[in-house]
């Protein structure tokens, strides 16, 4: 018996080793100067991030590869994400010094735990390897629920981190049982290899991966916040920091609907049972999250709930791309959060200004006078707000336009016209926020401190960048994601060609 | 198809594991539900946790998934016994988190009942 060892194609785990890396010597500095000045850690991160995203962008153009016995895959659409990722936590880190050391929390320990998180999501959007993908969702979540608590002098941030951390944590319990079912029903955990042993179930064994589908939906809804399972997210973006929930929304949102794209993938022979599920669960995502945003008082929660809304366009198009995957691309979900990340990080960064001593003002009075204090700041977060509505020429508009002439070409026509409706709606309340931060500062006027600082400025226009000009990469991602989407069905047999040399 | 590793568990049919694994899933489901106690909540997650593996160690020592060859359904069963370390060891990091953020709460207001938590609100 003669073991060859399998040779191992170490750059495509080289991203996320690399801002663990960082997350490690960035550690080790706060270690060495404790509470001190952050700056030292903040550079390490932020080249650490930036030599990440280089590396990403040369791996672009890389065939689709695996390594480790199939368990890490690179394709584009996993690279693309990942740059979204990557991308969305250095702008984080361009504003958080500034925020954190006005709320008196600015310990250096944010920024390693963020490169944690980070490279949880990053492992999450590359494998479609169901064990992986559990390990990189816990990765995410436990980095997050701490970041959540970071702010320890205040009641609702350990109260979010509590919310959070039992929720997602029942959560994964649901996400784990689906994955056992999977495996009882296929002897795998390679989405694949599922696909292939889902393919041909007759009636009486088909109840099982029917079983863990549902239930895998349930766990990865949760971390996406589609309606039944969204009761969280309000109360976590509110509670959190605001650069942690900038963080969260972005990342967090990425990672959940990457892996839930490769999942409802590998779970297309099984479509007659999910899709009508999913197709309500949309429509409820996009109203509900729509509806009671409009009667929010905080700009936190606000737009807690419009993240909900997106999640539930975002659905829509991975909706039609399950339906009929050759007339639409997967490139319209990559193409929609680039220009989410972008919008969403960027709001959050402009509201975060708000923030006063030790509060955290997130009410809608407590951005009045925001634009005498900081016009740039307000100008752009107009820009964002904008783009979130879907007014062109933005990449939000651009994004939606997308997702509704995917519902239209795939027959999901009740679909588009929510979509569109809820658009209009949602219109409301974001320009509340527009207004508050427009009115100067009368009645409940309070004194305001902080400028923004030049890292604040810097990250705000990497947003707004990225909601002008990403508009321009629709095409290029379209085309590319298509691509990836094909070849990153079933390599099936490598790993049983190893296992047939060791029984040799 | 029967695995040699397995043939003194696998006289007792594969129905009665799965059946204890749904129910004490099923309880610690109610238990997270009705509890009020941040600890004991989180101890029914466990319980959870502990069905799940329960369930995976289940189906790989079963290994009733059909149309596999002997190599593969050998490298099935250690999927599963493999899943269930991960698992374990990503429960063991969640308690240390968890019960840290119950501290921090503790010393903020002395009292952890989940039901008082409704600070966060519009």
């Amino acid at each position: 018996m003669n073991y060859t060892i399998p040779t191992v194609d170490w750059s495509l785990v080289l991203p996320f080793a690399l801002v663990a890396l960082t997350g490690i010597v960035a550690l080790i500095i706060e270690t060495a100067h404790p509470k001190r000045d952050n700056g030292l850690i903040i550079g390490v991160s932020l080249t650490g991030l930036a030599a990440t995203f280089v590396l990403l962008l040369t791996q672009l153009v890389l065939p689709p590869a695996r390594t480790f016995g199939n368990m890490v895959l690179r394709d584009q659409f996993s690279v693309l994400l990942q740059l979204i990722c990557v991308a969305a936590t250095a702008v984080c880190f361009m504003f958080s010094d500034g925020y954190l050391r006005e709320k008196k929390i600015a310990f250096g320990e944010f920024y390693p735990l963020t490169l944690w998180a980070l490279s949880g999501a990053m492992v999450m959007v590359s494998t479609d390897n169901l064990l992986m993908l559990f390990v990189g969702l816990e990765i995410l979540s436990i980095a997050l629920y701490c970041l959540a608590g970071m702010s320890r002098s205040e009641a609702r941030s350990e109260e979010s981190a509590l919310k959070y951390f039992l929720l997602g944590a029942f959560a994964s319990a649901f996400l784990l049982y689906g994955i056992a079912f999977l495996f009882g029903a296929s002897g795998s955990m390679s989405l694949p290899d599922i696909q292939k042993a889902v393919t041909g179930l007759t009636r009486d064994t088909l109840p099982m991966p029917v079983f863990g589908v549902m239930l895998v939906l349930v766990g990865l809804g949760f971390k996406a916040s589609l309606v039944p399972f969204h009761q969280w997210t309000p109360d976590v973006y509110q509670g959190a920091p605001t650069n942690v929930t900038a963080f969260m929304a972005a990342v967090s949102k990425v990672a959940a609907f990457g892996a839930l794209a490769r999942v409802l993938v590998a779970a297309a022979p099984l479509h007659q049972y999910w899709f009508e599920a999913l197709y309500w669960i949309a429509i409820a995502t996009m109203c509900i999250g729509n509806l009671v945003a409009l009667v929010q008082k905080d700009v936190k929660r606000a737009l807690g709930y419009s993240s909900i809304a997106h999640a539930g366009y975002l659905l829509v198009a991975l909706l039609a791309y399950t339906r009929d995957p050759d007339k639409v691309s997967l490139g319209t979900t990559v193409f929609y959060l680039i220009g989410y990340a972008a919008m969403t990080v960027g709001a959050f960064a402009v509201v975060s200004l708000a923030a006063k001593g030790d509060r955290d003002g997130s009410r809608y009075q407590d951005l009045h006078g925001l634009y005498r204090r900081a016009p740039f700041a307000t100008v752009m977060l107009v820009l964002f707000l904008s783009s979130l509505i879907g007014i062109p020429p933005t990449v939000g508009f651009f994004g939606k336009q997308l997702i509704f002439l995917d519902a239209l070409r795939t027959g999901l026509v009740p679909l588009a016209i929510v979509l569109a409706v809820n658009s209009a709606v949602s219109a409301y309340y974001y320009l509340q926020i527009m207004v508050a931060a427009f009115v100067s500062e009368e009645g409940a006027a309070r004194p305001v401190s902080r400028k923004p600082g030049a890292g604040m400025t810097i990250g705000v226009c990497v947003c707004a960048a990225g909601v002008i000009f990403a508009s321009l990469l629709g095409g290029y991602v379209q085309e590319t994601t298509r691509t990836a989407a094909l070849q990153a069905k079933p390599v099936p047999g490598r790993v049983q060609n190893q296992m047939e040399v060791i029984n040799r | 198809m029967l695995l040699p590793i397995a043939t003194m568990v696998t006289e007792i049919p594969i129905s009665w594991y799965l059946g204890l694994g749904l129910v004490m899933f099923c309880l610690g489901g109610v238990g997270v539900v009705v509890r009020r106690n941040p600890v004991v909540v989180f101890m029914c997650i466990e319980l959870m946790l502990n069905a799940v593996n329960l369930t995976f160690l289940t189906f790989a020592a079963y290994g009733i998934y059909p149309g596999l060859n002997k190599a593969t359904a050998y490298q099935s069963a250690m999927n599963g016994q493999m899943m269930v370390i991960f698992v374990m060891a990503v429960a063991a990091a969640e308690v240390a988190v968890g019960l840290g953020i119950i501290m921090a709460i503790f010393r903020l207001r002395n009292d952890v009942d989940v039901d008082d938590m409704s600070s966060l609100k519009n």
